[in-house]
């Protein structure tokens, strides 16, 4: 009796957000592949071979793997010395570089894309490296984006080892490369293949950076599948790749969360405290200084362009008219709306994206953290785990263009529905809020929950007594982190923005593609007020000091 | 052959751990560090090895080694939970000095060799290929021994290395942690709160107390005279009398007069013929002996013991002989 009635109340709880993922998740993608594999009401897989077979498809798929095969290998690089400097040494000002270099994470890709554009571009201050269109820019737009996951993920990992190991080694004579190599090295080894495996995805599946630099020149799946929807209007093959990037996206994260699940249990978690920087530090430490200087440029020369104002007989001057001229909407006519407008809609959308991130993800992981009491109790809250996890791999795209075709007739005829982008917007952020209130509280001891029980205590009121009080704080900063996500949202938003009532990701990526003689200057003025929005967002999330938030 | 350090000072975040310690560990010889928990000892040996900054200087035979990094100082540190590498086998733990100073086909066969003997050494053979967390307690502080010694460091430094043991096989591997130092002719300094465990593994005795040193000796000079009342009482004395008290103690026991005496809690005998009076307030048994509590006449309450042949209970009058080879005299402060 207690039994069924405990698996009842369980399932309750999975109800909503089953419900949801079934509705806005699985029924669009299901659609978009069914969009591939069906022509003309008969089941043809041919038609997706033609896809794959043809050149520029190869093209496609061979650039996606490349540029994030090597965008992700760099950003390993640069971000090893950077989080053992921030995360083992203790100088001053580190927790301000700390944050620095976190930024970038959060920024909306399409801000990040601006940057590099405004940084590389003919006018830019390395115009004259002739970066701008090339391959290099799209990777380094990738790599500065993703070396603050490395940083995040490594750096957490690198923090709790037992600083002891490596000094019974050097005590036996081990010089510091050796006690890396022998000892820090196996232990860390699996924080950085999880992050490597995540930035992989990441890259394989960035949108806006790549739009917005790749142009025509060089485009990944997922730009593919854009331009193949909105300019070719060849919904089969883009049907077809979206399919071909569920494949092998759903591959990855599997392997990921092969990597991941293992916290290897020979090391001994301990937070080291971090020590004073020696002699043989510099080289991480000058490593960790370049890094910094290679984020701040873009953002420094985005936030100086957005001060300049061409004049309109070539030159520029310093000015605030860019700033300005967000009230209005832009040259020609680009906009339907005043950008000011848009960042309204921005925020509106973001706190309903937040609400039903917070509420979906909370109800999830109060779910995946009860204890199992059956083997196939917890093989369903396996497969749950890894099916909530599937909107972070399955692409924004792929998500947003289901929507469209899916949930446009009775009695789902929800295109106009003021809640579908927050929705999507929700879907998308909703990984990292699981993956941030997991960790949280699994880590309660159930042994407490059981001795609320044996005072009187029913299953609300210990949760209210036990959970809570643990897991308020990262249920603030998921939220935070939701709402940053979701303010830079571009994927799927692209799609579902109705004209008249843009976010502002969408505003700035219709500005910067409209000619107009202030529309440019527009673009990054909003880039400064959507980056400065989101970054003061995640510094008060940072203050929470939340260590499992945003390690996935 | 000697380690010599002079005037050591360790400070975490300006509150001094270590103040101006000074001591020299002669060659082949055992140097037990004895303080109470917190008193800085730990902070003095990882000073000792480079693991800290430190001031004051650290040398070995003359030449200064206190600007060397831990790795190039040549002393080995073994920690109180042994710290083994937990993905390598015991094997390649216990090789795992000689693999950092060679490689090759004829290192690795000589590894092997060495890596065999030491196990022997330390009593597990046959144990190269297990890993560390299928080990007991014990196994593991014996395989962190072998890893230790395995590339004949000129010093080793001893982290409490026996603590984190249970009673019985403390000392059980005490006795044999004495008896593979002084087979390999090892230098060897070693901290402990364990006064036991300094007697049967040392042969000199550093006591510290609050970051100084405040005694140093041959073990049982230490242990026959300390140097004040604190550590007599951490040196195992039962109670501290002082003034009169000590004085009637001292004379019973036939020595000289001073400020103070320790007492041991066997130094107070029953004997018909001693010279102290006193009413038994309690009794209790054990295997050898009879441990009594005695409101002494004017000098109030002293621990007696009585052989278990001697019928007496509570309330009784006893007269108390003190066995002078169990009371030290103690300067006044």
């Amino acid at each position: 009796m207690t039994t069924t009635r405990r698996l009842l109340g369980l399932g309750a709880l999975g109800l909503l957000p089953a419900a949801v993922l079934g509705v806005f998740f699985l029924l669009p993608v299901s659609g978009m592949v069914a969009r591939g594999l069906v022509v003309d009401g008969s089941f043809e897989p041919g038609a997706v071979l033609e896809v794959l077979t043809r050149p520029r498809t190869g093209r496609v798929v061979w650039f996606t793997v490349w540029s994030s095969a090597v965008a992700t290998l760099v950003a390993v690089l640069l971000g090893l010395p950077a989080a053992y400097s921030l995360h083992r040494l203790e100088w001053t000002g580190r927790r301000v570089v700390r944050a620095c270099l976190l930024v970038p994470f959060v920024l909306p890709t399409v801000v990040v894309g601006v940057a590099f554009r405004q940084l590389i571009g003919e006018s830019g201050p390395l115009g004259p490296l002739a970066l701008d269109g090339t391959a290099w820019a799209i990777l380094a737009g990738l790599v500065f984006f993703n070396v603050s996951v490395v940083i995040r993920v490594v750096g957490s990992a690198w923090e709790s080892l037992d600083s002891r190991p490596g000094e019974a080694a050097a005590a036996l004579g081990a010089s510091p490369a050796q006690v890396f190599r022998t000892v820090t090295w196996p232990a860390l080894r699996p924080a950085v293949v999880s992050a490597a495996s995540v930035v992989f995805l990441f890259c394989a599946t960035g949108f806006g950076v790549v739009l917005v630099l790749g142009g025509l020149a060089f485009s990944t799946v997922e730009t593919e599948i854009y331009l193949l929807t909105t300019d070719l209007l060849d919904l089969q093959a883009a049907a077809a790749l979206s399919l071909v990037q569920l494949v092998a996206v759903t591959g990855l994260l599997v392997l990921a969360g092969r990597l991941r699940a293992v916290p290897d249990p020979t090391v001994r978690r301990t937070t080291a405290p971090p020590r004073r920087p020696r002699r043989g530090d510099l080289a991480p430490l000058g490593a960790t200084a370049l890094l910094l200087l290679a984020i701040a440029t873009p953002v420094l020369s985005l936030v100086v362009g957005s001060f300049r104002e061409a004049l309109p007989g070539g030159g520029s001057t310093w000015s605030l008219e860019n700033y300005r001229a967000l009230t209005g909407q832009g040259d020609n006519q680009a906009l339907l709306v005043p950008v000011a407008d848009a960042l309204v809609t921005s925020i509106r959308v973001a706190v309903d994206a937040t609400w039903m991130a917070l509420l979906l993800g909370g109800l999830l992981a109060v779910l995946l953290t009860r204890r199992s009491r059956s083997r196939t109790e917890r093989r369903v809250r396996s497969v749950l785990d890894g099916l909530f996890m599937l909107p972070l791999g399955v692409s924004a795209v792929t998500l947003g263009f289901g929507f469209l075709i899916t949930l446009d007739e009775p009695p789902l005829d929800l295109r106009d529905s003021p809640l579908l982008i927050p929705l999507a917007q929700a879907l998308v952020a909703l990984p990292l809020v699981v993956r941030t209130l997991v960790p949280v509280l699994a880590g309660v001891d159930d042994r407490l929950r059981q001795a609320a029980a044996s005072l009187g205590a029913g299953p609300v009121r210990a949760l209210l007594t036990v959970d809570l009080p643990v897991v308020w704080r990262p249920l603030l900063a998921s939220g935070g982190f939701a709402f940053a996500v979701s303010l830079g949202e571009f994927g799927a938003t692209s799609f579902l923005a109705r004209p008249d009532a843009p976010t502002l990701p969408v505003v700035i990526f219709r500005l910067i593609g409209h000619p107009g003689r202030l529309n440019y200057g527009m673009a990054l003025a909003a880039c400064v007020v959507l980056a400065a929005t989101t970054a003061l967002v995640m510094l008060a999330v940072e203050r929470l000091r939340v260590p499992s938030l945003g390690a996935l | 052959m000697t380690l010599t350090i002079r005037d050591l000072s360790v400070a975490y975040d300006d509150v001094p751990a270590v103040r101006g310690v000074s001591l020299e560990v002669p060659d082949g010889s055992v140097l037990a560090v004895l303080g109470p928990s917190g008193c800085g000892k730990s902070t003095l040996l990882r000073g000792v090895a480079g693991l800290e900054q430190a001031t004051g200087s650290v040398a070995w035979d003359g030449e200064d080694v206190t600007r060397l990094p831990t790795h190039r100082r040549g002393f080995a540190l073994m920690f109180q939970d042994g710290q083994l590498f937990d993905h390598l086998t015991v094997g390649r733990n216990v090789g795992y000095a000689l693999r950092l100073r060679s490689r090759g086909r004829a290192a690795r066969a000589t590894e092997h060799a060495r890596v065999e003997e030491l196990l022997a050494l330390v009593g597990l053979e046959g144990y190269a290929d297990r890993l560390p967390r299928t080990l007991s307690g014990g196994e593991r502080q014996r395989v962190a021994l072998a890893r230790s010694l395995a590339h004949q460091p000129r010093l080793l430094l001893l982290d409490e290395p026996l603590s984190a043991l249970d009673a019985g096989l403390r000392r059980h591997l005490a006795g044999e942690l004495r008896e593979i130092l002084t087979r390999a002719g090892t230098t060897a300094l070693m901290v402990t709160h364990d006064h036991e465990e300094a007697f049967s593994v040392a042969d000199r005795l550093a006591v510290m107390r609050e970051g100084r040193l405040v005694q140093e000796g041959p073990i049982d000079e230490v242990w026959r005279s300390p140097v004040d009342a604190g550590t007599a009482l951490f040196l195992g004395y039962a109670r501290v009398l002082e003034g009169d008290a000590a004085r009637r103690v001292l004379a019973a026991a036939g020595a000289p007069a001073a400020a103070a005496v320790a007492v041991r809690r066997s130094a107070v005998v029953v004997d018909e013929r001693g010279p102290l009076e006193g009413e038994v307030r309690s009794i209790r048994s054990t295997p050898q002996l009879q441990r009594l509590v005695v409101a002494v006449d004017g000098l109030g309450d002293l621990d007696a013991v009585a052989p278990l042949d001697h019928r007496t209970s509570p309330g009784d009058r006893v007269r108390l002989g003190v066995d002078v080879t169990r009371v030290a005299a103690l300067a006044g402060d």
